[in-house]
């Protein structure tokens, strides 16, 4: 099956449609953040402040990327993993975040949360930055400048190459590939 | 007493560093291309190729395979009759980590464990040291980063455990960690000396060249019965489904204490990054 093409911000209708092992080539804005900058958009989610980036139809993409060399958009720029974010993510989703790009399971708690909200996780190729950096087509640190790597960036990314893991009717791709690989390896 | 000048030292850890860092070492990707052929799930095929898709475009590039360039971790070897001159051979090789990091245009990791502020040029490097007769230094490298080393587990088990037990650890660790560390992995296990020294063992197994044979043959029979039951969990590349989920198991041991069987074992991501040269 070729990939289904999407494109930011991520709308209900859109999420429907995506089935846990759909590729996906993602295209438009998308913004970066880790464990600190989380930290931080939830503290101010908590104190009823204003945050440095719309959420409402968003996607978070777990990255820290290497610097990049004069001349380049953004250094390598692969997924992290997402399981450090589970604290702070059904917060995000609660507040409008539509879409997680990332590696590595979830808890159970997000994806309950990703059920409720009608939100997806995408599975990123870990250890593969610099052919995915080949899909940002513009990177701007847009707040928290001090934590350096882990600043949070508005992204430009043209068919950016992921696969849905958990999708909004409870599906799970480590979960479902992992079974159906079972004991495959002896045969 | 032949005098090596620390700037050299320096110099050389720079240059294994950024090398490194853009470079995929041969037994990783005739690793990646085997497994490429053996994998039977498709998601899986199209995950290694990508990642050997990758490779080629950091080589070309001269961009970092992955964004996490890891923490600096070195074994090195140094004989009796040299010395260095200069800076000590801790500094120097900082020195050497700090100039890497910074002209590769390397990701900085490290950070204060608490507060989680960016120490800023990713020292201290990580330094193990063993001697040895002759007059050279030889300085072995990885980029080791945080999501295997994360999913990495220690533990005291008891002597009656025995083989199976140790065997059992393993697979169970390897279950549990699933998709976060990048599979397919290179897993290294250390068995014996005590606590701290069973983790050294597990890292400096992974040192070892891929599917290069263990000479101790109980080892490599324990090597293969694991390998062949991770591989059957059916996590696969980047945890998608599928029969690569290991490269290789590297098995190291040393003698312990009557009482204890400690087990260490330390996950390696696909990106498998290491070097050495020898000064």
């Amino acid at each position: 099956m070729s990939p289904i093409k999407i494109t930011t911000p991520l709308d209900d209708e859109i999420i429907l449609k995506l089935k846990t092992g759909d590729e996906v080539l993602i295209s438009g804005t998308i913004y970066t953040a880790r464990d600190a900058a989380h930290s931080r958009l939830v503290k101010l989610i908590e104190e009823n402040k204003p945050l440095p980036f719309e959420l409402k139809g968003q996607i978070i993409y777990y990255v820290g990327p290497t610097p990049e060399k004069p001349g380049e958009v953004i250094g390598s720029a692969g997924p992290t993993t997402s399981y450090r974010m589970d604290k702070y993510a059904p917060l995000l989703l609660e507040h409008g975040l539509k879409g997680m790009i990332g590696k590595g399971k979830r808890s159970a708690e997000v994806k309950e949360s990703i059920k409720k909200h009608k939100a997806v996780y995408f599975g990123a190729i870990g250890g593969a930055g610099a052919l995915i950096s080949k899909t940002i087509t513009s990177s701007k640190v847009i707040a928290y400048e001090d934590l350096l790597s882990e600043a949070v960036r508005k992204l430009t990314v043209v068919d950016f190459p992921a696969i849905v893991v958990n999708d909004v009717y409870g599906g799970d791709l480590y979960e479902e590939g992992r079974e159906k690989y079972k004991n495959k390896y002896s045969k | 007493m032949r005098i090596i000048k620390s700037e050299e030292i320096s110099n050389a850890v720079k240059n294994l560093i950024i090398h490194s860092s853009i470079n995929l070492p041969e037994d990783t990707h005739n690793g990646l291309k085997a497994a490429f052929e053996r994998e039977i799930s498709e998601q899986g095929k199209t995950v290694l190729s990508k990642i050997l898709l990758n490779a080629e475009i950091a080589k070309n590039e001269s961009k970092p395979l992955c964004q996490d360039t890891g923490l600096a971790v070195f074994f090195v070897e140094i004989g009796k009759e040299v010395s260095v001159e200069g800076k000590n051979l801790t500094e120097a090789i900082n020195e050497g980590t700090r100039l890497g990091y910074s002209e590769g245009y390397l990701r900085k990791s490290t950070c204060d464990p608490i507060s989680r502020k960016n120490v800023g040029d990713n020292t201290p490097a990580i330094i193990h040291y063993e001697f040895n007769d002759g007059e050279k230094i030889k300085i072995m490298y990885a980029a080791k980063g945080g999501g295997s080393e994360n999913m990495s587990a220690l533990k005291m088990m008891r002597p009656s455990d025995g083989k199976e037990g140790i065997i059992d650890f393993a697979v169970e660790t390897m279950r549990s960690a699933g998709p976060n560390p990048c599979p397919p992995n290179i897993v290294g296990i250390g068995i014996g000396g005590n606590f701290e020294r069973s983790a050294i063992l597990a890292k400096k197994s992974l040192f070892r060249k891929l599917n290069e044979p263990n000479v101790d043959t109980e080892l490599a029979e324990m090597e293969k019965i694991i390998f062949e039951k991770i591989n059957n969990i059916g996590t696969g590349p980047m945890g998608f489904g599928g029969i690569c989920t290991v490269l290789g198991v590297h098995i190291t041991k040393e003698p312990c204490h009557i009482a204890s069987m400690p087990v260490a074992l330390n996950v390696e991501c696909h990106s498998h990054r290491h070097s050495e040269i020898i000064l």
